[in-house]
């Protein structure tokens, strides 16, 4: 049924477009990694093939009276009405019909919502517009954002103007691909904490068949066991804002050694950073080598809401160039970058970015657009406001 | 202001209509407020639907071309707004001005001055909303379910003119419905007992329960809203013991009665045009109205299926699926009926009953997928994708929008007293079924294959699916204009109807003369 | 079709009323809404003219489509049909009214069982409780916030209850003026509706009494949390509620004054009446889930 379907819906398709369909789309629910994703899925096709079976014989008995009892035909009126046994009947059937879905239903979701025993803990945390992943069992967390540069997806000019500099070619997993994935082993019941730092998200991994809200405020729990290592792509899947589009999910399954190996290593080179920005401290950077990476920070952490050329959007998000607060005192805005502004949208990055990279910023939006107050901002002056001197 | 004219007395003799604009603004008259519903409906069903045009043409191609996603967001928003509260629920409670007192015997609505007034509130409601798409800041852009706290805390000034024009829509929804729920109670003609009543009129009246029950709770509900975001309070804030989660369950005890209230009616319509066109009774009269009783019951307790992913208690992620799961029962019934009564009918295929029959097929299978939504495991996979689109735009589209087609067809020559354009229709109703299935069909598929809902970019596996949706998007569009022609050449003239119009109608709408005259049953018709 | 039979049908006449109200609601809508961000931005605006004016329409309307409404009800030209209309009308109106309240009350349960428990780590949400609010305890009234903000719960000995007594007492008293109605007891219906309106208004008094306690001495406040959120809305739309009866009430009143209603055509103050009692029943439930439990 569903094969014959969406190869009958294929054919208008390739008239329609003329080119030959990238035939990488899968037109089902995926099977997934994990017994729970194959449970679901195998739900999903017998409800799926029950609904058929229905609608087979509800519509053939409704076109063939179309065909038969038409008055073109000749086809004279009956007048029979109301019988109780038929009544009865179809509404007996169906209610029979929904118990033999409900009760496979329910097993597999009671199987689903058993988060107990599980072997190794990850709160997941979304915040606009990007995934926090936080390792109970090591001394591991790390931001996770799209990693498809703007050029591939800002075709404005490309389209109206066909002089405009084309946008970048989009790659293979164009709005698929992150910075720093997640990463699991394989065969363990890994569990997710899922939660929020500011609107509601949701995080979706269809291989996993794992979809669960993450709400301020509160923790909700959900679990996957994978059995294959792999790269599994998922998406934010509840409107969070403005770029809710562009908050995808890429977890890699490891084997228990090579993750072992991940950890490790991960783990040292966090441990070495944080080192490093002791270093830092007693550090003087000059300002171009600031403004350099300033730009490349705003561009990666800012410019989603205040626009790469620091404007804004007006009535949402406040444009930086001549903003009283980027041309004014500098520990009120070291501050704001560091905390945020509490019930706004503004998110602290002091957790986020590393000291170099928040003075770096901070210079870059103080001289920027012609804010030019020539300050340079060093990482010992952010980590005095930091500090709360 | 005229206070005492001479409504009482002389009306059945000469069928005077005022003239002027104040006709308009000043009337009492369920048929001119039922035309101006009816009118007020079909522009914002080009202003919604243009708004989908825009989403479609953004999402013709990866990348982002048009528009920025923030005004993205703000066109899925009041296109889902302007499309639910201004073109469905005005279409029906015109097409129920229109029709319930003639159908009931009764000369006109029950309170015909606030039936103004329910009215008028809509023109001024709607421009507030479509004006804060202007403001700095832009329009509503947290979806027509307008979570918390994106709505709240997160959103934009204008989301205070979204929540006070929600308020008054309420008012006038409210209003309408009460009216409706009056007429029917207190003026039916004498022998028009509740079990002789058209089942339009008896869908109608079950909806307008719905109305009054629910519409409150969204006025709460975007109250709560306007404390939150302005005053303080923390009902959707886990800070202060609230939580986002309570807007959700508070929203959609609301928002699941209200998508049955926009179809309910469309069952009575279709009730009413299948018989007549297969020329048979109705099969079961009764097993009708229990029907859309239950189903008006049960939408109360099924609410949180829209929130199966929000971590609720697995007992009532149980509760709502089997809940849910069980409306199929006596939606069943109810297209069980309509396949019984065509059953050895002597049919003809005029426009609305292809309309009609079209309905028949469509939203039964948006009713399938609803199910396969209802089951919970299941719905962890298809919740916010395209799949959820396809469901609701089958139900939406191709049963709301449908069977008010097939109204608009069955009674324009009673309202109208002109045949409509019948090889016309015919080409508007072929152009409409094939591209609204291209449009909408393969948003299943893209949506099992894992496109979200609501994002104004996707990855490059979804591109040819949705080129195909858009074209046939587009072609859906186009083809609505032919609908619009058909209307107004019907209105400007053409072959006179007769007062029965229909071969196998019966009710008391067409008894009376076509068009029907300004004032009905100025004393009540005797019903056997 | 047999005429005499039956009573002719009755179609009130066209009337400007409706698009005037229509107007002012859309005046209130903008007003309204730009006041509300002029408050939370502290920007000046023209909010407080927009709504000023609006309200203003809509008195202008409430008194023209009354005035006509009586003028045409004493005229005698209103069928006992229409009568029943209203009254139907008004009851129906009366069960909206009670939904929107039920919204309130909805989130009042909501809170109390679901959501403030589940911050303390109840049902499925121990990691909630123990990552996100470590040390949040589940209490009604919620005196200490997650955010560890602190607040007080109203007591409901005191003012609560002697509004509760008050409240009570008007709705027998206005019983009492229905009965002076029906039976065409005009003095004793005047005396009667006094004592209602007196004691609606003392009510008014009491709890703006109780307001200024609660935010001057108890710190519960609109942003005293979920406690003080549901407090205020519930307790604050039943106030708005009974300004509005009162109101209702006196109009009434001053109708009876006038002489205006009979035994059998006395529509206005039945619906008063009955907006009335709704609002008592209303406070019945306020005072059990708001205050005492
Ligand atoms: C007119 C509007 C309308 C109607 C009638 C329905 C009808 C139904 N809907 Fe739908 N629904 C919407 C409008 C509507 N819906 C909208 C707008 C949304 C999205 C909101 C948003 O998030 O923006 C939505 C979303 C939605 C969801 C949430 C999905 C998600 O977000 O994850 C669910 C889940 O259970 C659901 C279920 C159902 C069911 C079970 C029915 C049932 O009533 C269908 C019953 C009918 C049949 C089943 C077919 C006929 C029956 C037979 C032929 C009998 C035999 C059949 C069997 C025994 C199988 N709907
Ligand atoms: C009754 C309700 C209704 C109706 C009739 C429609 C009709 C249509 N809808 Fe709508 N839709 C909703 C209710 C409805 N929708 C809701 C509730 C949502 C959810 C919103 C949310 O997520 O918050 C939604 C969301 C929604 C989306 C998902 C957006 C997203 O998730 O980002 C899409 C995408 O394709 C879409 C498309 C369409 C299209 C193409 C039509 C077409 O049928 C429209 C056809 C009509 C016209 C086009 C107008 C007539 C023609 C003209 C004016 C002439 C000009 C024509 C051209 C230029 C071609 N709708
Ligand atoms: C999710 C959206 C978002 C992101 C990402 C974001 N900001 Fe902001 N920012 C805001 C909002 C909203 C405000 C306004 C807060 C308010 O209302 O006080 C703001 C305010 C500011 C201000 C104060 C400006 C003023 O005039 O009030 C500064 C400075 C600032 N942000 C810097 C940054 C820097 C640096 C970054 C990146 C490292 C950043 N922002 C990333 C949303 C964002
Ligand atoms: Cu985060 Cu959508
Ligand atoms: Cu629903």
């Amino acid at each position: 049924m569903k094969v014959t379907r969406s190869t009958g819906w294929s054919i208008p398709a390739l008239l329609a477009t003329g080119n030959v369909m990238a035939s990488d789309m899968p037109l089902n629910m995926v099977q997934g990694v994990t017994d729970i994703s194959q449970k679901t899925y195998d739900l999903h096709m017998n409800i799926l093939y029950i609904c058929c079976v229905i609608g087979l014989v509800v519509f053939g008995a409704m076109f063939w009276s179309i065909f038969h009892h038409r008055k073109s035909k000749g086809a004279k009126p009956a007048t029979f009405h109301e019988s109780h046994t038929v009544e009865i009947i179809w509404t007996a059937i169906p209610f029979v019909i929904l118990i033999a879905m409900a009760v496979p239903a329910t097993g597999v979701l009671l199987e689903i919502e058993d988060n107990s025993k599980s072997d190794l803990t990850i709160q997941v945390t979304g915040s606009q517009w990007k995934w926090h992943y936080k390792y109970f069992d090591h001394d591991l967390e790390y931001y996770s954002v799209l990693a498809t540069p703007r050029a591939q997806y800002e075709n404005y000019n490309g389209i109206f103007n066909s002089n405009a500099s084309k946008p970048l070619p989009k790659g293979e997993n164009y709005l698929s691909e992150v910075d720093r994935p997640l990463v699991i082993p394989i065969n363990k019941k890994v569990r997710f904490l899922v939660t929020s730092d500011d609107v509601i998200h949701s995080w979706w991994v269809p291989d996993f068949a794992v979809k669960q809200d993450a709400n301020p405020g509160f923790i909700n729990e959900a679990w996957a066991k994978v059995n294959v290592p792999g790269v599994y792509r998922g998406k934010c899947t509840e409107l969070c804002g403005k770029d809710h589009g562009y908050m995808p999910i890429v977890v890699i399954a490891k084997t228990q050694v090579e993750y072992d190996k991940w950890i490790a290593e991960k783990v040292a080179v966090q441990a070495q950073a944080k080192a490093e920005e002791q270093k830092l401290l007693g550090m003087q950077m000059s300002k171009d080598e600031l403004m350099a990476l300033g730009e490349r920070t705003y561009l990666a952490s800012c410019a989603a809401c205040h626009q790469p050329n620091g404007q804004g959007l007006p009535g949402v998000f406040p444009g930086l160039k001549d903003s009283p607060i980027a041309l004014g005192d500098v520990k009120k805005h070291i501050d704001v970058v560091v905390n945020g502004t509490k019930g706004t949208a503004m998110q602290g990055f002091g957790k986020q970015l590393g000291l170099k990279e928040l003075a770096a910023v901070i210079t870059y939006e103080r001289n920027a657009w012609g804010n030019n107050t020539g300050d340079a901002v060093q990482a010992a002056d952010v980590n005095a406001v930091m500090k709360g001197q | 202001m005229s206070t005492m004219t001479d409504t009482h007395d002389d009306h059945d003799d000469h069928d005077h209509k005022p003239t002027g604009i104040t006709r308009w603004l000043y009337t009492t008259n369920h048929k001119d407020i039922g035309t101006m519903y009816l009118w007020f409906s079909f522009t914002m069903f080009l202003i919604g639907g243009f708004m989908a045009m825009i989403i479609r043409a953004e999402l013709y191609q990866p990348g982002l071309q048009i528009i920025d996603p923030n005004f993205f967001n703000q066109m899925t928003t009041v296109h889902g707004l302007i499309m639910v509260f201004g073109a469905v629920m005005p279409a029906f409670v015109g097409l129920a001005n229109w029709l319930i007192p003639m159908m009931i015997g009764a000369p006109d609505m029950a309170l015909p001055r606030m039936n103004n007034w329910s009215f008028w509130i809509l023109p001024f409601a709607f421009s507030i909303l479509l004006a804060s798409l202007f403001m700095e800041g832009g329009g509503p852009n947290f979806g027509w379910t307008f979570y918390a706290p994106l709505s709240t805390t997160y959103s934009n000034d204008s989301t205070a003119f979204f929540i006070f024009s929600v308020h008054i829509m309420g008012m006038s929804s409210i209003m309408g419905a009460i009216n409706v729920i009056v007429t029917i109670f207190n003026m039916r003609a004498p022998g028009m007992t509740f079990m002789k009543m058209p089942l339009f009129v008896w869908t109608w009246l079950i909806t307008a329960f719905l109305l009054i029950a629910v519409m409150p709770v969204l006025a709460g509900t975007v109250t709560m809203m306007l404390t939150d975001k302005y005053f303080g309070t923390s009902f959707f804030d886990a800070a202060g013991g609230g939580d986002p989660v309570m807007f959700q369950h508070i929203f959609w005890f609301f928002g699941h009665p209200e998508v049955y209230i926009m179809i309910l009616p469309a069952f009575g319509i279709v009730s009413e045009i299948i018989p007549t066109f297969a020329r048979k009774r109705l099969f079961g009269y009764s097993s009708m109205v229990y029907a859309t009783s239950s189903i008006a019951l049960l939408s109360f307790i099924v609410w949180a299926h829209h929130m199966l992913t929000t971590g609720m208690p697995v007992a009532a992620e149980l509760f709502f699926m089997y809940a849910t799961m069980l409306i199929s029962v006596p939606t069943g019934v109810k297209v069980f009926n309509w396949v019984a009564t065509m059953w050895k009918g002597s049919m003809t295929f005029e426009t609305p009953m292809l309309f009609a029959l079209a309905f028949v097929i469509l939203f039964t299978i948006g009713g399938f997928s609803g199910l396969m939504l209802a089951i919970t495991p299941a719905d962890f996979q298809y919740h916010d994708t395209y799949f959820v689109v396809a469901h609701f735009h089958y139900v939406l589209v191709t049963g709301a929008i449908f069977s008010i087609m097939a109204a608009a067809y069955y009674w324009l020559p009673k309202w109208t007293g002109h045949m409509y354009d019948e090889k016309l229709g015919k080409t508007h109703f072929w152009c409409s079924l094939i591209s609204v299935n291209v449009l909408f069909f393969p948003m299943h598929f893209v949506g099992l294959a894992g496109m979200p809902r609501r994002i104004p970019d996707y990855a490059l596996q979804f591109a040819d699916f949705n080129k195909i949706i858009s074209i046939g998007g587009f072609a859906f569009g186009l083809s609505q204009l032919i609908f619009l022609a058909v209307v107004i050449k019907c209105i400007r003239g053409g072959e006179k109807a007769t007062d029965r119009v229909w071969e196998g109608a019966t009710g008391l709408e067409w008894e009376i003369p076509s068009p029907a005259p300004y004032h009905t049953f100025s004393t009540p018709p005797e019903i056997k | 079709m047999s005429t005499k039979e039956y009573e002719h049908y009755y179609v009130p006449a066209q009337s400007k009323w409706p698009i005037v109200g229509a107007v002012g609601l859309f005046f209130i809508v903008i007003g309204a809404a730009a006041l509300v961000n002029q408050f939370a931005s502290g920007n000046e605006g023209l909010g407080a003219y927009g709504l000023t004016l609006g309200l203003a329409i809509m008195v202008y309307m409430m008194f023209g489509w009354f005035k006509n409404q009586i003028d045409e009800s004493m005229a005698g030209m209103y069928s006992a049909q229409l009568g029943v209309s209203y009254r139907q009308g008004m009851a129906w109106f009366i069960f909206s009214e009670v939904m929107f309240f039920a919204a309130f009350f909805g989130a009042l349960f909501y809170a109390r069982n679901m959501s403030v428990p589940w911050l303390a780590g109840e049902g499925n949400n121990a990691m909630t409780g123990e990552i996100l609010w470590n040390g949040f305890q589940s209490v009604w009234p919620l005196e200490k916030m997650p955010d560890g903000r602190e607040t007080q719960g109203m007591p409901w000995t005191g003012l609560p209850l002697y509004n509760t007594l008050l409240l009570l007492t008007s709705s027998v008293t206005l019983h009492f003026a229905h009965v002076g109605i029906e039976k065409g007891e005009r003095s004793k219906a005047k005396l009667m509706m006094g004592i209602t309106i007196a004691l609606g208004i003392m009510f008014l008094i009491l709890q703006v009494e109780e307001y200024i306690h609660a935010y001057t001495e108890m710190n519960l406040t609109l942003d005293a949390g979920i406690y003080g959120s549901t407090f205020f809305m519930l307790t604050g739309f039943h106030g708005m509620h009974v300004t509005l009866g009162t109101i209702m009430l006196i109009v009434v009143f001053l109708r009876i004054l006038k002489g205006h209603f009979t035994k059998d055509n006395h529509f206005a103050f039945l619906a008063a009446s009955w907006y009335w009692h709704f609002v008592d029943v209303v406070w019945l439930g306020l005072f059990v889930f708001v205050y005492i439990l």
